[in-house]
């Protein structure tokens, strides 16, 4: 059990939901990301998502394309985000920390020294956004290996076969991805997605979280409602983006928006059935 | 012209390449289907309509007679005399695909694709393009089977290749141009990737090159591989036996594949794919992935790329725009692991003189990206007997680069 799992085990005990933001690491500038993760473990965020930068993010609407490629443009590596990792780690020891990204640059660095790399400075989990169940056979191990939990996504367009082969391999916690589109796309339809969330959890016993389409308390209160934790993205990308010419303004609406969705969250009335 | 051989194997082994790619699409450790969850399915259910339809005789008698009768096949083998017997060494052939409708290769796969789209009940194509060329062959096909066609183009190469541009217009599709990234081929393709993930359900990719996620390398292969079927049995016809070389430019790969893949299991006929050497390979600025690069994952499969350390895709650079491209499909990946084929490479001196040439000696003004593989084909015939036989494919025609080669030649048109 590592920090993730303990993390949802309380959570589960409080009946309370996890609050994931997801930030690309040295975005809007590489010296912001550790004040930015403690500043939004303030403001009430449970797991944090730290997205690497690729210059190829298939999956990734405009906003955080556009966020990559800023911090790319700076410098970002992976062996610096894993830097940002581990002086994160110095302050803060219990938070979870969840890589998110492409495949590309784990391979350049290799599978096994990722991994190691990962554990040392202190990752609980890695999502390969372009690395579906198929091609996953010899990376999770390696993963697990180093007590690095491997996050899969599950899509509006995944059947029951594929909800039933991702429980086998998945741990710390799926990702739902509510919308068929890239990450930053419209509206969501809360109702739906319940459905879909109380099929997967019909199969699957790991925390099931969801993500695209989150953009306010409103819409993190309507998810939070069947989900076990929210993620947030393309909207926390755009805040950063909206307000990098000020840091202090940046951390300050940062924290409220967050803060707004921790609050709402928390004021949900819990449903217990069984 | 021994080379390590890939894992568990060994040069005892006789590989039947007609095996490959496996179930999941491998070539080895190359290929394979690395998207996103949310691509899964419409791949899954594009993998099963072509293995469904791939065999069946109704879908493959209308491929043949659209082949025939739209894009005028079969292509005619034509012996470059004079150009032969100036370089004074074996016989030149070309393959001549620049002679079918749209003027390249590319037309023979967007038929294969757009018959499957019409199978499948998706009203709506999309494509990527970079000189514009697999786009026009796209609009084209979707203009003839009465689909609606969109192409995602880099900003950049819009701007370069405005007459394609216009082309498109003209058959009826819409071009999108797209911004981000370097703003080229590779971020037409993400666009296009994503626009897919969006709209799955109504939505067919038609990919351009051997390249993507399975089934794309395996289907595109497929579909242009009849022009090393037609190759072979006018080989047979003309000169009695099978050619001695082949030799193929190489960006994503697509036409080099359908040359090479009927071949693949006659190791008396050496395979030459040609790559854009650029300002050459020892100034990095180059487009030559099995080269220079090293592998790794983009676009859906594992293969060679062009990347920096930290396996960041960096920008090409060649003169032929249909060749700027960071990544090889996966069975070139493979061909070369092995040691099946040969990868080498012609800079962009090179291949504007091998354009000059072909087009002063023979009256054919090939494309820019074809002349990569004139001029290897020149130094490789130099090296062989006169009763040997080179066939080079002539995948395009270059009538879209007169304005690039008058450019850089200082000519204003």
């Amino acid at each position: 059990m590592n920090r993730m799992d303990r993390r949802f085990k309380t959570l589960k005990e409080q009946h309370r939901k996890a609050l994931i933001p997801f930030v690309t690491a040295g975005f809007p500038h590489p010296e912001i990301t550790v004040p930015l993760m403690h500043q939004m473990v303030a403001a009430g965020a449970d797991v944090i998502e730290l997205g690497v930068p690729f210059s190829d993010p298939i999956a990734d609407g405009p906003a955080i394309q556009k966020a990559g490629e800023q911090a790319l443009a700076q410098g970002m590596d992976l062996g610096r985000v894993l830097a940002q990792v581990a002086e994160f780690r110095r302050d803060d020891a219990s938070t979870p920390l969840v890589l998110m990204g492409y495949m590309n640059p784990l391979e350049a660095m290799g599978h096994g020294r990722f991994a190691q790399r990962a554990q040392q400075a202190g990752v609980d989990g890695v999502l390969t956004v372009d690395v579906p169940l198929e091609e996953a056979r010899e990376l999770v191990p390696t993963l697990r290996h180093h007590g690095l939990h491997s996050i899969f996504l599950l899509a509006p367009t995944s059947n029951s076969e594929r909800i039933r082969r991702t429980a086998e391999v998945a741990s710390g916690y799926v990702y739902y991805v509510s919308l068929k589109g890239v990450t930053g796309s419209a509206a969501l339809n809360a109702q739906e997605v319940a459905e879909r969330v109380a099929l997967i959890k019909r199969q699957i016993s790991i925390p099931v979280g969801v993500g695209f389409g989150i953009r306010d308390a409103r819409s993190a209160a309507a998810i939070g409602a069947c989900a076990d934790a929210v993620i947030v993205g393309s909207a926390l990308i755009e805040c950063l983006a909206a307000h990098q010419a000020d840091p202090m303004q940046m951390l300050n609406h940062v924290a409220e928006l967050l803060g707004s969705m921790r609050q709402a969250l928390d004021k949900q009335p819990v449903m217990i059935k069984e | 012209m021994t080379r390590p051989m890939p894992d568990g194997l060994t040069s005892g082994d006789n590989l039947d390449f007609n095996q490959f790619p496996d179930l999941r699409g491998h070539f080895g450790p190359y290929g394979g289907q690395f998207v996103a969850e949310t691509l899964m399915v419409a791949i899954q259910e594009l993998t099963a309509a072509y293995e469904r339809y791939r065999d069946d005789p109704e879908f493959q008698a209308e491929f043949q007679h659209d082949l025939t009768h739209f894009v005028g096949r079969p292509s005619p083998l034509y012996h470059a005399e004079r150009w032969s017997r100036k370089l004074g060494g074996a016989q030149i052939y070309l393959k001549r695909e620049d002679l079918n409708h749209t003027g390249a290769h590319k037309i023979n796969n967007t038929v294969g694709q757009a018959l499957l789209a019409k199978r499948m009940g998706k009203p709506r194509i999309i494509a990527e393009t970079g000189a514009g060329q697999h786009g026009v062959a796209t609009a084209t096909i979707a203009a003839r089977l009465g689909l609606e066609c969109v192409v995602y183009m880099g900003a950049e190469d819009v701007r370069r290749q405005s007459p394609n541009v216009y082309r498109m217009k003209l058959l009826g599709a819409t071009v999108v141009p797209v911004e981000s990234g370097s703003k080229t081929l590779k971020d037409a393709l993400n666009e296009a990737l994503r626009d897919w993930v969006a709209n799955v359900d109504d939505t067919f990719y038609i990919i351009g090159t051997v390249a993507g996620p399975h089934p794309y390398p395996m289907m595109v292969r497929d579909f242009n591989a009849v022009i090393g079927q037609e190759t072979r049995e006018q080989a047979l016809a003309v000169f009695g036996r099978l050619p001695d070389a082949l030799v193929a430019c190489v960006g994503g790969g697509s036409n080099a594949m359908g040359m090479f893949h009927p071949f693949l299991n006659d190791p008396e006929v050496a395979l030459y794919g040609v790559e854009a050497g650029g300002d050459g390979i020892h100034t990095g600025r180059h487009a030559a992935p099995l080269s220079a690069g090293r592998p790794g994952v983009l676009h859906g499969n594992r293969t060679y790329l062009m990347e920096t350390d930290d396996g960041q895709i960096i920008e090409t650079h060649s003169i032929s725009a249909g060749l700027d491209y960071p990544g090889v499909g996966p069975e070139h990946a493979w061909l070369k692991d092995c040691g099946r084929a040969f990868y080498v490479s012609a800079t962009d001196d090179e291949t504007l003189a091998a354009f000059h040439e072909l087009t002063r000696t023979e009256g054919i003004i090939p494309a820019l990206e074809t002349a990569h593989a004139l001029a290897y084909a020149a130094k490789l015939a130099v090296t062989m007997r006169s009763e040997q036989n080179i066939v080079v494919n002539l995948s395009g025609r270059g009538d879209k680069d007169i304005n690039t080669v008058a450019i850089r030649e200082g000519i204003t048109l």
